[in-house]
């Protein structure tokens, strides 16, 4: 135990005397999450856009009041003819414009229709989609309002209510992603170079010829960072709470448990990285392009799993982080308990397993 | 005085599929013997090397080091050796002092014994300066240095040197052949594999390795008159041409 002890002590030693694992342990975790949190966001707010009026009459200046007055958007110009439309989209501020054709009052009382066109910017298409579909609720808004004194022979009323995040907060789709990118980052990545590095140097040899069994020394050397990713799971479930007030609806005690499996996961499958590659960058390499892209793109972090061509969705069940994201997000966000996601953690469980076996089995004494 | 047998090696043998890396070697290391293990890379005397410190397990043979068996008692064996490889592996991002403390940890000594060995072993080497220094700051030669002190800290019957003057200047290379006649006299046997032919001269004897086979195993004065050869170097180079 006091040989354990002084094992782990040393490998403190290095964390903390190697400003990069400090970097990517305790800063890394805290610019992710203020990063998703406050400037990376599906809401809109203040959007410019330009208004090309031929009518200019009662109607539509009602509705390009309604629409500057509401936070969404804000009226950077007005301009005067067709032409000079992909004029303002070049200059890039703008970002929609909405063109009224002409007598437009005339043809709403008269014909009962009357046609306004809405030109998003569409190199960015997330953007472009939220933008025209406020400016389409805005409209029929307005529409409600003139038709309230006719009564229609049928009327379907839409009553849609968001429920676990009725705000549409981004931030509450992040925190789980961002939790499970970074347990990812720490535990699998960390490890995975803290083990090839002791290859590397030769030191690995040294432990190996100790007395110390081999098992004695991996777990040495993942014990650190278990202790340290708690604590990063800890500061990111925190600052969540208090700074963007994300409701943890389920039990805490849960979530932590279902956090240290994961966390778990993850190194062993930064120890099996470390069985097959020889140098810390190699090692890198594959928690990079193995580890950190499919959970980026294919645990339905940010891209929904179920809009993916079926092929990816079948493969995003071989990612732990999939499962993981499933799990905190009912925890935190519906305040589910283990009877809803006992599924989940017993892939995750398996997953585990599986990875401590290979790992076992691929870790022989092999030097060079 | 009854000569003590420290490493005894009977047809020891490893076979990596169709490769045998190492043939039916057997040999003999006294206590307090300075032990050349020599040979041409590749021709198998890290894997032979190996097997004695218990990290490989042979194919076939016996071997018994320090009194225990490298089939049965590995972890026997791990407690009565040092070793130091080529790479004179320390942890650059640890001091001198932590460095000599944690190694003393895993070798389960005492922390009174580790601090006043470690004192000893500072003032030995004259590190009283660097103590505090970070292990990566220091030249090679004297890496090399506490890596030996290092892999005598828990009185090892036995040192293993794989290759311990690589990349070293000549003049630290014999200040650290001194250290190793040092312990030698002390009572530490010394099994030692390198390059330099001249440093073979210093051995009690040698063992040369060709394509797993031992070739030759004598005093380099016997080995010497038996290839009618002035130095070590031409004895080497007979015996790997022939």
């Amino acid at each position: 135990m006091k040989r354990f002890f002084g094992f782990v002590q040393k490998e403190f030693y290095h964390i903390f005397r190697d400003r990069r694992s400090l970097f990517i342990l305790f800063g890394m975790p805290v610019a992710q999450i203020m990063l998703f949190g406050f400037a990376i966001t599906n809401e809109i707010n203040n959007v410019d856009i330009a208004i090309l009026d031929r009518s200019q009459d009662a109607s539509t200046k009602e509705i390009i009041s309604k629409i500057s007055s509401s936070d969404y958007f804000s009226i950077l110009q007005h301009i005067k003819e067709e032409a000079e439309i992909e004029e303002v989209f070049k200059n890039g501020k703008v970002k929609a414009v909405l063109y009224f054709e002409k007598e437009f009052s005339k043809k709403l009382i008269k014909q009962h229709t009357a046609k306004v066109q809405i030109v998003t910017d569409a190199t960015d298409p997330n953007v472009a989609n939220t933008i025209s579909n406020y400016i389409n609720s805005i409209l029929s808004n307005y529409q409600e309002e003139q038709n309230r004194s006719i009564t229609l022979v049928y009327q379907i009323v839409p009553q849609s209510r968001m429920v676990f995040n009725a705000e549409l907060k981004s931030v509450y789709m992040f925190v789980p992603g961002v939790m499970t990118v970074i347990l990812m980052l720490v535990s699998a990545m960390m490890t995975s170079i803290s083990i090839t590095r002791e290859k590397e140097l030769g030191t690995m040899e040294i432990l190996l010829v100790s007395p110390l069994n081999p098992f004695q020394v991996i777990i040495g050397k993942v014990f650190p960072y278990i202790f340290l990713s708690i604590i990063n799971a800890a500061a990111i479930v925190i600052l969540s709470i208090f700074v963007f007030h994300v409701p943890v609806n389920g039990s805490l005690f849960l979530l932590g448990l279902e956090s240290v499996l994961f966390i778990v996961t993850s190194l062993a499958l930064g120890i099996l990285i470390s069985t097959i590659s020889t140098t810390q960058q190699m090692a890198m390499m594959i928690s990079l392009m193995g580890l950190m892209l499919p959970v980026i793109l294919l645990s339905g972090f940010i891209f929904p799993i179920s809009s993916m061509p079926v092929p990816l969705q079948v493969i995003s069940n071989i990612v732990p982080a999939k499962w993981f994201i499933v799990i905190v997000k009912g925890i935190m966000l519906k305040g589910v308990g283990i009877r809803i996601v006992w599924k989940e953690t017993l892939v995750l469980l398996g997953m585990t397993l599986l990875f401590i076996g290979l790992s076992v089995r691929k870790y022989k004494i092999r030097l060079e | 005085m009854k000569e003590e047998t420290v490493i005894k090696v009977e047809g020891l043998t490893k076979v990596f599929g169709d490769f045998t890396a190492v043939n039916k070697i057997s040999f003999h290391v006294r206590k307090g013997e300075i032990f050349g293990f020599l040979g041409a890379n590749g021709a198998g005397k890290t894997t032979a090397m190996k097997m004695l410190i218990g990290i490989s397990a042979p194919s076939s043979g016996s071997a018994n080091v320090a009194g225990f068996d490298v089939y049965t008692q590995t972890e026997d064996i791990k407690k009565s050796i040092g070793y130091m490889s080529q790479k004179f592996a320390l942890y650059d991002d640890l001091t001198v002092k932590e460095n000599i403390r944690f190694f003393g940890g895993i070798y389960g000594l005492s922390k009174a014994r580790i601090s006043q060995k470690s004192n000893l072993l500072i003032e030995e080497l004259g590190l009283e300066k660097v103590a505090h220094s970070l292990v990566g700051s220091l030249p090679l030669g004297w890496k090399q240095k506490i890596a030996f002190s290092v892999s005598l800290l828990h009185d090892p019957k036995i040192v293993f040197l794989d290759e311990p003057t690589g990349g070293v200047d000549p003049i630290t290379r014999r200040q650290f052949w001194e250290m190793i006649y040092k312990a030698a006299n002390n009572g530490t046997t010394i099994f030692v594999t390198t390059h330099y032919m001249d440093e073979a001269e210093y051995c009690d004897r040698v063992s040369i390795m060709v394509d797993g086979n031992i070739e030759a195993l004598d005093t380099p004065k016997n080995l010497k008159t038996h290839f009618g050869s002035d130095s070590m170097n031409e004895v080497f180079l007979k015996l790997a041409r022939s």
